[in-house]
């Protein structure tokens, strides 16, 4: 029996008539970051208020519902990107966007809104740097210095609807590969595109497939490494949960390019609602013809299915996600062999990230040219960046590479933020750039422009995309300790560099944070990151010293400080610590001498108090309750 | 014709010629790479990273790891790389248990030996880790997680050798350790007591359970009569002790250390083995009759005997009825030896030394012990034995040769070459041939049955009659051949089988050796040793024929099967494992568990856990019903297995569960 195969122009069209009879359409992110401030409850509110007002409205454009003649289209979307302003709800056709909305807000908004057509201003986006108000998205600080090239769909169409994806030309570069195009003619635009893998690496995806395309096998893989697991990073995430059909038709080409016919998209299982939305969205293109045998008429078979990590970091290495679909210990084994040799089940295998999947059906679309006219020549097109920390803007954001830290931080990010979250014009000390594998950057390369290759030679790396922005009063040797705590927990434990060489570099950050430490220290840490870097097994293992190394290579007055005076110049470190009460401000109040817990303050009322340095524990209580600034140093 | 290929290893030419890895080649050059993971019979691993190279436009890599190409230029021992070796030395000592002076394993260690290979002075990091517990459930094995450096060698070989995977990873990063299944002990999981896992254990992290101290208190017991038997084995490994060659034959030397440690008579378990030949080519011959329960299996390796046991019961009717030399001679012992040797039955105490650490269990058995007595009082290692002539200060290779005490001292040939895989199918053939056509056997034959594949499969013909063996050492290649005879698809007439890679050569309990070659030249000694006896036929043992006359009756004859002969039952896999799945109660319920492992996780049986609780939900069974996930019913077959209260249901579906909770429940009020 020959399946239904569904066909793309004629679901556009009546997709577009859809739409267009529409009069206005509210988005609401229903990404994971807003659905924890409470997106869904909003939209609920949302519907139940237009139906309220007897406003034509309705919850989906999908077939079996017919046209909405001047209709309200309420619809979730992916992640926005702007999650620290979220919940998001967007009004199409203006453009206008609402940021922080509650429930509580919705009669208001839609009266507004729909029923006086302009914009609420109370809920729009007010930028703390100006207090300038924004009612466009497209003209928020934020969103203006970004192209957001793979994100954009994401926070528009409704990740559950098939049919809007296709309206948005989706599935045609699918198409194109299974019916106008040769495996070695995909390979070759893929490799003219330049395209870089953006799980951390930035190995060539082109070269990566056509590796795995000569190999002869009667079987072959393609794995979507949806284990994304660096710390604050969440693209793949957002793109898995926001548009997860982009993801099937960028597995449906490299399957196409390399020979396969059979897939894995294999997702942390801390994220049930990317799960969720891949298996619909499986399920769909299944119905739809898309996935299955005779793809597009071409004879060509492609099956799906989506697997659950069990959650250990390591898993997005390549070999050891590998193992874990085989229901092994996952665990990184030595390359060579290479996955396109000898992957999946000892066959050739194709592991690609998320957002690099997401990218493919774009550039077999646009072709390759169009492609490259983003980004720089050695790294075309843009990267999705998690942007967090001690900066105003915290979200998801996309730049084309070449584009600045500067531009980065200070336009998009709004500026660095203090302790208190108030814009610092001059508090920016460092950016964390690439994770637990990345590196410490300085003020001095805020000019640089960001591709894979600049980022890695100056010893960070651009990893999958997380950027933590510190301020001044940031430990540079504590930042180093949780990455390192990271890792450390992280590791495998199969290698011996690794597994006892984080270990150790953590023990010996506690030297110097706790003031144990001394020029062997700093000597023996060297070695060891060395070594670990050097002699681990997998990339995990690899990049584990480079918060280390950025340390002490950038931040080595730092490091001496705490060696050498036993001195934290941020006065993060507590055990480094020397509290002391200034006698000229102290007014003799003894509220410090009452909170202390183990009686280490002495002192006649009205008269100026001391610490007892060998009773003290630092805990900092006294410099608490102190009205009068007096006591200092902890 | 094939070119020479070349690599260029510290500056010199070194040839190569279809060696899998770069290790091997450069071992080929005369460089003893340090390496603790990897062994050549076992899958490359690339853990421990001292074998690291480093390569011309490679850098530094694993030599293990990488496939060599000609025209590599290859260095050993940079500055760099000798740094990082002792790097990662040091940091493997940091949390070992450094208790060298006490340890069992010290001058055998390989982490001390490369240490001080390494040139390792100080260890310049900080212990981290806390102490963990030993195991010491198992009469087998003693497993001491603080020694152990996660090499992963006893983890491979258990999976890929043995096929049983006892033991495995867990945890992750600092917390990573080798633990049975659960974190359950070793002695309820489905270890077989192989300790394969201790033989290639670098360190003292796994080793064979000591029983020395138990063998001196007897020693030292004036009123007891303590005799020993010696595994065939043992003879060619003991003078590795006190460094001899692998395979040198020190028998003589061994029963004067044994007389010396203050044994009254000193036996040869190769005695029992001819015992065995007989009994069990008998009991093979009449199956052959009536073509009944083929193929046989033989039963002398403990630890296969475990692994049926608990994997393929229903095949235990096609195992030997017979059982092991050691055992034999235990109960032959009992039997004979008090009025033999004029002893009160409870005074004589019975030692056996064997290169084995599943005899230690096979020992302890309830089917070999007598109004709580067992046949077997203690079982010692080679290892243990030669610890016990070192530590009485015996000059092991002064001694003057001394002979076997009679009549259990005296075998022939084919009891001795029970120590090697094949040995026992060589016994059997000789005996069978001569019996059956007055020949002995075919030289050809001989020479098939004496290869070393893990597998061999060999039709012999003895007159008229075809006698299709298969020979196997290594648990894993016995799976599919157990599988197949379970299935009656199997048409192999007898199937020798031994756990051990090599047989029982390579025991657990036989010296430390991290040589390869060890194995092949100790079971030359042993073909050797047979070579040197004038006996080669096990019928031909006059001491034998005399023990039947006036002890055992007729070969497989009443009083013979009551004392050389066993029945073994099925076997549990682990012991019960179970996770409540209903909230906390203090009243006694009707519990119902459900299987979760994977075939009846495969069958479904998660999402029957599911609809189970739903129900209890449903009728508000709270106080009643007690949910539990479970593992293995050992009915896989049949999954999924529920449990409710005592009854066991097969193939159970959610409206079957409920049906059998709501009968129950109602007999209960």
């Amino acid at each position: 029996m020959l399946k239904q195969q569904i066909d793309l122009n004629t679901v556009k069209k009546e997709y577009q008539e859809k739409a267009d009879a529409l009069k206005q359409r509210l988005i609401i992110c229903a990404g994971t970051g807003c659905v924890a401030n409470g997106a869904m409850d909003v939209y609920e509110a949302l519907v139940d208020e237009l139906k309220r007002q007897d406003l034509n409205v309705t919850v989906s454009l999908q077939k079996e519902n017919g046209k909405a003649e001047d209709g309200y289209y309420v619809s979730p979307s992916g992640c926005q990107g702007f999650c620290q302003a979220g919940p998001l709800v967007t009004v199409q056709p203006q453009g206008w966007l609402y940021v922080k909305v509650k429930p509580e807000d919705v009669a208001e908004l839609v009266k507004e809104t729909f029923v006086r057509n302009q914009p609420l201003e109370r809920l729009l986006y007010k930028n703390p740097a100006d207090d300038k108000i924004y009612a466009k998205q497209e003209e928020i600080p934020f969103y203006r210095g970004q192209n957001r090239y793979v994100l954009g769909d994401c926070g528009l169409i409704h990740p559950e609807d098939l049919d809007e994806y296709i309206a948005k030309d989706g599935y045609l570069a699918a198409k194109k590969a299974y019916t106008e195009m040769t495996s070695q003619e995909i390979c070759d635009t893929m490799i003219a595109s330049g395209l870089r893998g953006r799980g951390g690496g930035g190995f060539p995806t082109g070269k990566k497939w056509a590796f795995t395309l000569v190999e002869e096998s009667e079987k072959k893989y393609v794995i979507c490494n949806g284990d994304e697991g660096d710390p604050g990073a969440f693209m793949d995430r957002s793109l898995m949960e926001g548009n997860p059909h982009r993801i099937i038709e960028g597995m449906m080409i490299t399957a196409r390019a390399i020979g396969a016919d059979e897939g894995y998209v294999y997702v942390r299982a801390e994220y049930p609602l990317a799960v969720q939305r891949i298996q619909r969205a499986v399920k769909d293109a299944e119905a739809a013809g898309l996935l299955g045998d005779d793809i597009f008429g071409s004879g060509y078979s492609f099956r799906l299915v989506v697997m659950e990590g069990a959650g250990a970091f390591v898993c997005g290495e390549e070999t050891a996600l590998i193992a874990s679909i085989e229901g092994l210990r996952g665990m990184p084994r030595p390359k060579p062999p290479f996955p396109a040799q000898s992957g999946l089940w000892g066959k050739p295998t194709v592991i690609n990230n998320v957002e690099t999947l997401a990218t493919v059906p774009m550039i077999i679309h646009q072709g390759f040219e169009t492609y490259r006219k983003l980004g720089t020549e050695g790294s075309p097109g843009t990267k999705t960046f998690a942007l967090t920390g001690h900066v105003v803007n915290t979200g998801l954001i996309e730049v084309p590479f070449g584009a600045t830290l500067r531009e980065i931080i200070f336009d998009i990010g709004g500026g660095v933020t203090d302790n208190m979250d108030n814009p610092d014009p001059n508090g920016f000390k460092a950016v964390q750039i690439g994770g637990p594998s990345g590196g410490c950057l300085t003020e001095e390369f805020l000019d640089l422009p960001l591709d894979f290759d600049s980022v890695r030679n100056i010893g960070a790396m651009v990893g999958s995309g997380g950027l933590v922005v510190m301020n001044r009063s940031t430990c540079m040797i504590q930042v180093a300790h949780f990455f390192m705590q990271f890792t450390q927990n992280e590791s495998c434990g199969k290698c011996v560099p690794c597994r006892e060489g984080t270990k150790q570099m953590l023990v010996l950050l506690e030297d110097i944070m706790e003031g144990r430490a001394d020029q062997g220290t700093l000597d023996l840490l060297d070695d060891l990151a060395q070594a670990v870097l050097l002699g681990s097994l997998c990339g995990l293992g690899k990049t584990a010293p480079n918060p280390v190394l950025s340390t002490l290579k950038h931040f080595r007055a730092e490091c001496e400080a705490h060696i050498f005076d036993k001195r934290c110049p941020t006065g993060q470190c507590k055990a480094l610590a020397i509290p002391e009460i200034l006698a000229d401000k102290c007014k003799g109040c003894t509220a410090c001498i009452r909170k202390c817990p183990v009686d280490a303050i002495t002192g006649e009322r009205k008269q100026p108090h001391v610490i007892d340095p060998e009773l003290c524990v630092k805990c900092g209580t006294c410099a608490q309750v102190c009205k009068f600034n007096a006591i200092v140093g902890v | 014709m094939e070119n020479k290929q070349t690599i260029i290893i510290n500056g010199r030419e070194v040839p190569f010629n279809g060696q899998k890895n770069l290790l091997e080649i450069i071992r080929s050059a005369n460089i003893e790479m340090p390496t603790f993971c990897y062994h050549s019979e076992l899958s490359v691993y690339g853990a421990c990273r001292l074998c690291i190279v480093d390569i011309e436009g490679m850098g530094v890599v694993t030599s293990c790891s990488t496939a060599p190409k000609a025209g590599m230029v290859v260095r050993t021992h940079t500055d760099k790389l000798r740094k990082m070796r002792k790097i990662y030395m040091e940091l493997l000592l940091a949390n070992h248990h450094q208790s060298c002076t006490t340890c069992a394993k010290s001058s055998m260690c390989k982490l001390q030996d490369l240490a001080a290979r390494m040139d390792v002075k100080e260890v310049r990091f900080q212990k981290t880790g806390c102490e963990k517990a030993l195991d010491t459930s198992s009469p087998s094995l003693i497993r001491d997680p603080n020694k152990c450096i996660l090499c992963g060698d006893c983890v491979r070989a258990c999976d890929e050798i043995q096929g049983i995977g006892a033991i495995d990873f867990a945890n992750r990063g600092a917390s990573t350790t080798v633990v049975p299944a659960f974190e359950k002990d070793i002695k309820s999981v489905d270890c077989v007591y192989c300790g394969l896992c201790a033989s290639v254990c670098p360190t003292g992290a796994i080793m064979p359970r000591p029983e020395t101290e138990a063998v001196w208190d007897i020693l030292h017991d004036e009123t007891k009569t303590v005799v020993v038997q010696i595994a065939p084995a043992v003879r060619v490994a003991i003078g590795e002790m006190f460094g001899l060659e692998p395979g040198t034959i020190s028998t003589g030397k061994m029963v004067a250390a044994l007389k010396m440690l203050g044994f009254d008579k000193v036996f040869d378990t190769s005695f029992a083995a001819d015992l065995t030949v007989l009994e069990e080519t008998n009991e093979f011959l009449k199956r052959k009759e009536k073509n009944e329960k083929l193929p046989l299996f033989t039963s002398c390796c403990p630890a296969w005997v475990k692994y049926v046991e608990q994997s393929f019961s229903d095949i235990l009717p096609h195992v030997s009825s017979c059982r092991s030399p050691q055992q034999m001679f235990g109960s032959v012992a009992r039997e004979t030896l008090p009025k033999t040797l004029d002893v009160k039955p409870e005074d004589l105490h019975i030692v056996s030394i064997m290169p084995c650490t599943a005899k230690k269990f096979e020992a302890k058995r309830p089917e070999f012990m007598k109004n709580d007595q067992p046949d077997v009082d203690a079982v010692i290692t080679t290892q243990e034995l030669g610890r016990m002539i070192k530590q009485a200060g015996i000059q092991f290779n002064q001694l003057t040769s001394e002979s076997f005490d009679m009549p259990l001292g005296f075998k022939t040939g084919a009891g001795i070459i029970f120590g090697t895989t094949g040995g026992v199918s060589e016994a059997v053939l000789r005996y069978a041939s001569e019996k059956l056509t007055g020949q002995k056997p075919d030289p050809d034959d001989i020479a098939r049955v004496r290869a070393k594949d893990g597998l061999r499969v060999h039709t012999v013909k003895i007159g008229e009659a075809e006698l299709k063996l298969a020979i196997v050492h290594g648990l894993k290649n016995i799976c599919e051949i157990a599988e197949q005879v379970r299935d009656g698809q199997c048409d192999y007439d007898f199937i020798e089988v031994m756990a051990c890679p090599g047989g029982c050569v390579t025991g657990a309990g036989q010296p430390v050796s991290h040589d390869d070659t060890a194995k092949e030249l100790r079971a030359r000694g042993l073909y050797n040793k047979d070579k040197d006896l004038q006996l080669h036929n096990s019928d031909d043992n006059p001491y034998l024929h005399r023990c039947y006359q006036q002890h055992l009756g007729d070969i497989g004859g009443h009083k013979a099967h009551e004392l050389l002969h066993t029945k073994y039952s099925s076997r549990k896999r682990f012991d019960d494992v179970e996770f409540l799945i209903s909230e906390e109660h203090h009243q006694e319920r009707l519990g119902v568990n459900v299987c979760v492992g994977t075939s009846c996780y495969l069958r479904g049986s998660q999402k029957l856990l599911e609809d189970v609780m739903k129900h209890v939900k449903k009728q508000d069974l709270h106080e009643q019903v007690e949910v539990r996930a479970t593992f293995c019913f050992e009915t896989c077959d049949h999954g999924p297995t529920v449990r409710v209260g005592e009854t066991v249901m097969k193939k159970a579906t959610v409206e079957t569960i409920c049906e059998e909770m709501n009968r129950q429940l109602q007999v209960l009020v």
